[in-house]
Parts: C-alpha cells; structure tokens; sequence
C-alpha cells in the first residue's frame, strides 16, 4: 500500500507507537491482558455474559450505577497507586550517579498520569458514585431525575478512563503535568499524541461529569420527600447540592479551555501561544477558575459523610446543623473568588496577590467551624468507634494539619518560598488523602451494609484505616521537610545525596500506605466470603438516623414502597422515636424507568471519536460523529422508557422483609 | 422514578403552578421579532460604518447583545421570579455572580499581569516610563 493511503487509514498510528522497547510496559502490558483475559474467560464459564449486561451495564437503578462508579475508582486506584509507587521508587534511588530505573521522559508521563487519574478517574467516581448511591434514599426517592442520563453519564466517565489507560499501551501520554500548562502542551512543544489523549479522556469524561451534576441537582431539588424542606435535609444531601451546583457551574469552564488549547493544537490558532498575541497565562487563570472550586467539588461531599458519621456514631443530633448548612453554602460561593492563590508567582502585583491571599484565609473559617460542629457533636456524645468513626476522626487529625499548611501557602510572600515545592505536594496530599480519600473509605464502609445486605469485616477495615494513617504520615512528612528546603516537585533525578535518606523514608511510607489499599481488598473479600455472619437483616445495622436507613439492605429496585413523609431533621431518627410502624398492606403498582443499552453505545462510540481525534484518523472521526449523532436521534425513538413493577411483586418482596423482621425480634 | 405520583406532580405543575412553561404563540412572535430586530441593528451599524468610531460600534454591538439574552431568557426560556418557584431566578442571579466573578476576575488578573511584563519589543521599550 501507498504511504499516502497507510497516513489516511492510520493517520499518526504506527507500529512505533507501541511500546515494544519499554520492559517495564511491556510487563504490565502482559499482567493486564492476562487478568482481562481471566475475567473475561470466568464471565463466559460461567454465563454471567447476560446477567452482566441486562442487570448492572444498562441498569438505570441509581445504585448500580453508584456501586460501578465505586468500583470503576478502585481499579483507578490501583492504576494511580502503581504510578505513585514507580515515582517514589525512582526518587528514593535516583540520587548522584544513579539515573534511577525511569528515563526523564517515561517519569514525566508518569506524574502526569498519576494526577489525572487520581483526581478525574478515581477521586471523582468516588464521590460522584457515593452521591448516586446515597441522595435518592435520603431524600426519599425511587431514582434520580433523569435515570438514562445517569447511566450514560456513568459511561462517558468509563469512555475517559479507557482513553488514559489505553494511553499506556498504545503511544504515550502527556508530559506536562495534571494541568497541561501551555506553552508546554502546545503543538510546538509536545507534538506526540500524550496531550490529545488528556484532552480528549478529560473532555469525554467531562460530558459524564457535566451531566450528572445536572442530574443530581435537579433530583434534590425537585424529589424530596414531602415535608423534606432544604432546612430538614441530611447535611450530606446538602452537600451534595453545593458539590452538583459546583460541577454544572465549573465544568464548563474547563471544556471551553480544553477546547481552546485544542484549537491551539489542531487548528494552530493562537490562544495560548507565545507569540501572535497568544498569552499562556490566560490558560492558566482560566484553568484555575475551574480547578479551585474542583477541589471544594470533592472535599464537600466527603464533609458531608463526616456529618452523618459522626451523628449516627455519637448517637447525637449533629451540633449545628444550620451552621453546617451555612457553612456549606459559604464555602460554595467563596471557592469561586480564591483561584489565582494557585499562582501567586506568576507575576500579578501585590493588590492581586493580596487580595486573594485575604479570600484564601477567609475560606478557611467556614471550614473551621465544621471541625467545631464535629467536635461539640463528639463531646459528652456516647462514641462507638466502629471503622467509619475511626476514618472521621483520623480525618479530623490529618485535615487539621493540612488546613494550616494550606493557610500558611496562602500568604503570598510564603508562597514565594514554597511554590512549586515538596511543601505543596505534601499540603494538597495531606488534604486530599486526609479528607477526600478518608472521607470516601469512611462513606464505603457507612454505606456498604446498605448497599450489599451485609456490613464488611471490621478487622480488616482497622488494618486499612491504621495503615492508611500511618503510611500517609511517613510518606508526606518528609515532603514537608524536603519542600522546606526548597526541594521542588517533578524531579526525575537528584544531585545532592544528604535527601536521599528522606526520600527513602517516603517510600517506605508508600509502602504503608500499599498494605493498607491491600487490606482494603482483603476487607472485600473476606467479608464476602463471611457475609451469613455479616449479614443485616434490619437495614438499619448502625442505628442510623436518615431515610435510607429505614428501607431493606440491600434496598429492593424501587427503595420504598410508600413515599415516606418527613417531619423532622434525622427524618427515620424521628420516625424510629415515635413508633413508627411499616406498612405491610395497600400495595399499588410502582412506575420504574426501564433500563436501556443506549448509554453504552452513545459512550462507546465517543470514546472511539476521541481515540480518531487523537490520532488525526479524520474519517474514522467522521464516521463516528456521525455514527453518535445518528444514535442520539435514534434514542430518542425508543419509546419503552418505562414499565410498572406489579403490585403482587411488591406485596412479595415486602412481605419477605416483614417475614425477616419478625423472624429477628 | 418516583412512580404514578410523579407523573400526576408533574401533570399539575405544567398546569397551574407555573403557566409560563410553555409560552403562546404570541410570546414566540414577540420574541422572534425582537430577536430578529436586535440582529439586524448590530449587522447594521457594522456595515453601514454608522458609528463615528469602531470602539463605540463595538460598545453598541456588546449592549444589544445583552437585549438580546434577556429576550431570549424572558420569550424562550420562559424565565420569570414565578417559574418553578422562584429556582430560575436564583440560578440566574447564581450564574451572574459567576460570570461577572469570571470576567472581572480574568480581566483585572490578566490586565495586572501585563502591567508587569517585560516590555519584548524595542518599541515597548521606548515607552516605558
């Protein structure tokens, strides 16, 4: 064949862009093909092809959807994990002569991988899957607004994540950092495929973000229960909706600056360029407008499960619910006005800097008296430190610390010193692992008797919380120490061998840290496989005090039978205090949306746009633009959204669960 | 889906709560004509050079474009302090507050940036104070 007619076909796909001279991705290459392989190999023996696919890959039920969202972040996880692991090996033997084991250019994807994956792909499936999960029960609903939407959102996050991964095989990714700063990620200075694979996994995952921020917003607000006004939400439904409010209102932000930069690369416009007119600064100002309130996006919701923990687990009201809210709210509107203390030292003046040095520290108040909400809900409260309890107050400790770190980083003369430093990457490491990660592990653990009928292995769970603990402690107080001395972050190799020593410190702290992602597993398994032990036949196995606790666990697919009716705050608290009886007759058919194959396909011919546009196979684009629109259309023409689950099918599934009350008293 | 009751909530919602979600026929109109008004004016002081300078045909062009949003938000998106129970006006004014926090936001950044720079051309040096 003509080179010409290869160029078209392929478009820049060789055969070099297989990585046939990388060991170490070759290794990997084989580890996860042969595991895929396996899982695939189990799916067909055991015929579980059929049940996959009709029961959980086109299921519409909100808490399918929030488990495959959890799960989907676990394997990220792993991913993210095995990077951090790869780059605190090499820091801690690359030192002098050694070159270590990563060439410069394998490191830097590498950090880069790292940060997109653990912030797009794993923190935000996270939280995003505890929110499906959660909010509809707690409000009282059967579903979100608009189910099929959340299940295509669902997908578009997959389509995202196997655009990174498949980065890993098949060319490389980016260079440049988790931000893709230009002029770096420009055409002139990354011409490879690594920053189209960033921009096209973060754009296609965007959609799913973007969308069910929508989702959830619309559900909270227009779907409560009766008598569920927003004073007598659960405070994590409520921070919920400040983190909904925030995707729809940010994400777009970091589309159109994608899809800026995209026009820098692909259309050689000048946006971002150093010349003709172009500023780089602009991209990182509008990227950061974005960014800031991305962090508030995940640490919100992991507030949020602190508050019900420390509730239920105190067996108190929460101190301040209204603060809370408050505070929340306060929080939403001031993480808007504090982005450029994400670059103090790019060149603004001292009224600039000043200014959101000021806004940065104001922040920190509403978040203060959060703590204080927790603390004064803990005093004099009759504590039971069951392993949720234990990630809230491992959370309150760390996130502490990080909190003054971070104030510290916002006065601006400090930030002179520590920009760009270990410090920083200790700082946001220290909130994110203390608060988002401990927050999501302490959600998994409140909320998986619910979701699975039984609770997990709370011996295991302890191995994990004090590896976890202990392993981030050791790992990221030496960065504090090392950023300190003015040792800067992305660094693939150092010259001055007396940090050597901290850096090994680091990794053993990794280490730590690896157990405790190992006994997060084992907890899954062995809990499975302990699960008649384990077993919760109340649904209410934590003494809980919102509404989902007052349903089965697991919840049938329509969560309550009746709409229950809300009078108080702590709404099934309220009703367990006045003798509330189920109703155990009068069942009427309930109206369920049917599940449909269409978010797989709408998401699966996305992701293959992006792999087209990543490799500049333009007619493979075509088709596939196409190919999308037309099943957009095509969607809209399947009429059979909806179906009625029969009221002798009610009356069966709840008479089971009356059955299995009475057999417990 | 919050099953048969939803359906009948939203079914009395479209009907008496808020009368604005669907407008009449004469809303549309209304709305066309402005709306096609309001781009022939900017098409016209663009091309008929009516304006004595271009910054101040620009200035036009920018205010009948903000006409023409709030056309668009009252006889299309049926937007008023009534509609679903005052929520589209608290995420307008939500979303004002963004975009204004954005644009000033962005312009006094940048704008204070460029004060600071380097001058990078000889011309730029000659003017420096």
């Amino acid at each position: 064949m003509s080179p010409d007619l290869v160029k078209f076909i392929f478009g820049r796909l060789t055969w070099d862009a297989i990585p046939l001279h990388e060991p170490i991705l070759l290794v990997t290459f084989g580890m996860v093909a042969l595991g895929g392989l396996t899982v695939l190999a189990l799916l067909t023996r055991y015929k579980l092809w059929g049940y996959l696919w009709r029961e959980w890959l086109t299921s519409v039920d909100h808490k399918k959807i929030g488990v495959m969202y959890i799960i989907l972040a676990i394997v990220m996880l792993l991913r993210g994990f095995a990077d951090a692991l790869m780059m605190r090996a090499q820091q801690a033997m690359a030192f002098g002569e050694a070159a270590g084991y990563l060439p410069p250019h394998h490191y830097d994807q590498i950090f880069t991988a790292h940060g997109v994956i653990m912030i797009f792909f794993v923190a935000m499936p996270l939280v995003t899957g505890l929110m499906n999960l959660v909010v509809p029960m707690q409000i009282g609903a059967r579903d979100v607004a608009f189910p099929f939407l959340n299940n295509f959102s669902f997908w578009m996050t997959v389509g995202g994540a196997v655009l990174v991964m498949a980065s890993l095989f098949v060319g490389e990714f980016a260079r440049t950092g988790w931000l893709a700063y230009p002029p770096l990620s420009n055409i002139a200075y990354s011409p490879g495929v690594g920053v189209d694979y960033y921009i096209w996994a973060l754009q296609v995952a965007g959609v799913g973000t973007t969308l069910s921020g929508i989702n959830l917003v619309v559900t909270i607000i227009k779907m409560r229960a009766p008598g569920m006004s927003l004073m007598k939400m659960p405070v994590f439904t409520w921070t919920s909706l400040c983190t909904n409010v925030l995707i729809v209102a940010t994400f777009p932000i970091l589309t159109a600056t994608l899809a800026l930069l995209t026009a820098d690369r692909y259309l050689l416009t000048n946006f971002f360029t150093n010349d003709f007119g172009g500023n780089p600064m602009m991209y990182v100002n509008l990227i950061w407008i974005w960014g800031h309130p991305e962090v508030y996006i995940l640490i919100l919701p992991a507030f949020g499960v602190f508050s019900e923990v420390v509730s239920t687990f105190c067996g108190k009201r929460l101190f301040g619910y209204s603060s809370m809210v408050y505070a929340t709210v306060v929080i939403t509107i001031l993480s808007y006005i504090v982005w450029l203390h994400h670059f103090f030292t790019m060149g603004s003046g001292a009224s600039v800097n000043s200014f959101f040095g000021i806004t940065t520290m104001i922040i920190s108040i509403p978040t203060g008296a959060k703590i204080f909400n927790w603390l004064f809900t803990m005093y004099r409260g009759r504590i039971r430190f069951e392993v949720p309890m234990m990630w809230t107050v491992g959370f309150m400790v760390t996130f502490v610390i990080g909190g003054m770190t971070g104030v510290l980083l916002a006065v601006p003369p400090a930030d002179f010193v520590l920009h760009n430093s270990l410090f920083l990457i200790a700082h946001f490491h220290n909130v994110i692992i203390g608060g988002v990660v401990f927050g999501m592990f302490a959600g998994i653990v409140y909320w998986f008797p619910k979701a699975f009928g039984f609770k997990l292995d709370p011996f295991w769970g302890k191995v994990s919380f004090w590896c976890w603990l202990v392993g981030f402690w050791v790992a990221f107080t030496p960065l504090y120490v090392l950023g300190l001395m003015g040792v800067t972050r992305r660094v693939s190799q150092f010259e001055d061998q007396s940090l050597q020593i901290w850096f090994v410190i680091a990794a053993c702290g990794a280490v730590i840290i690896l157990c405790g992602i190992v006994a997060f597993l084992v907890q899954i398994v062995v809990s499975i496989m302990n699960r008649e032990a384990l077993r919760d036949e109340t649904g209410d196995p934590w003494n809980g005090r919102t509404l989902e606790w007052s349903t089965s666990s697991p919840p049938p697919a329509y969560n309550f039978a009746f709409t229950p009716v809300v009078n108080e705050l702590d709404a099934w608290w309220d009703m367990k205090q006045r003798g509330y009886q189920r109703p155990t007759s009068g069942f009427i058919p309930i109206h369920m949306p049917a599940n449909t194959g269409a978010g797989v396909v709408l998401a699966g011919i996305s992701t293959l746009l992006g792999f087209a546009l990543i490799w500049h196979i333009w007619w493979l684009s075509a088709v596939a633009f196409i190919a999308l629109v037309a099943s957009a259309i095509a969607h809209t023409f399947n009429f059979k959204r909806d179906y009625y689950i029969p009221a002798e099918e009610v009356v069966r599934v709840e008479d089971a669960r009356t059955e299995a009350l009475r057999s417990l008293t | 889906m919050s099953a048969a009751s939803h359906d009948a909530h939203h079914a009395h919602e479209e009907h008496e709560d808020h009368g604005e979600a669907h407008g009449s026929l004469k809303d549309y109109v209304i709305g066309f004509v402005l709306a096609v008004i309001l781009t022939a004016i900017p098409f016209w002081l663009v091309m008929g050079n009516v304006l004595p300078n271009a910054q101040m045909t620009a200035v036009a062009v920018m205010g009948l474009a903000v006409i023409q949003v709030l056309v668009h938000m009252i006889y299309f998106l049926h937007m008023n302090s009534r509609s679903e129970g005052g929520w589209t006006l608290l995420a307008l004014m939500f979303t004002l507050i963004l975009v204004i926090i954005t644009l000033s936001g962005s312009l006094w950044v940048m704008h204070n940036l460029n004060t600071h720079m380097m001058p990078t051309t000889a011309h730029d040096m000659q003017q420096m104070p």
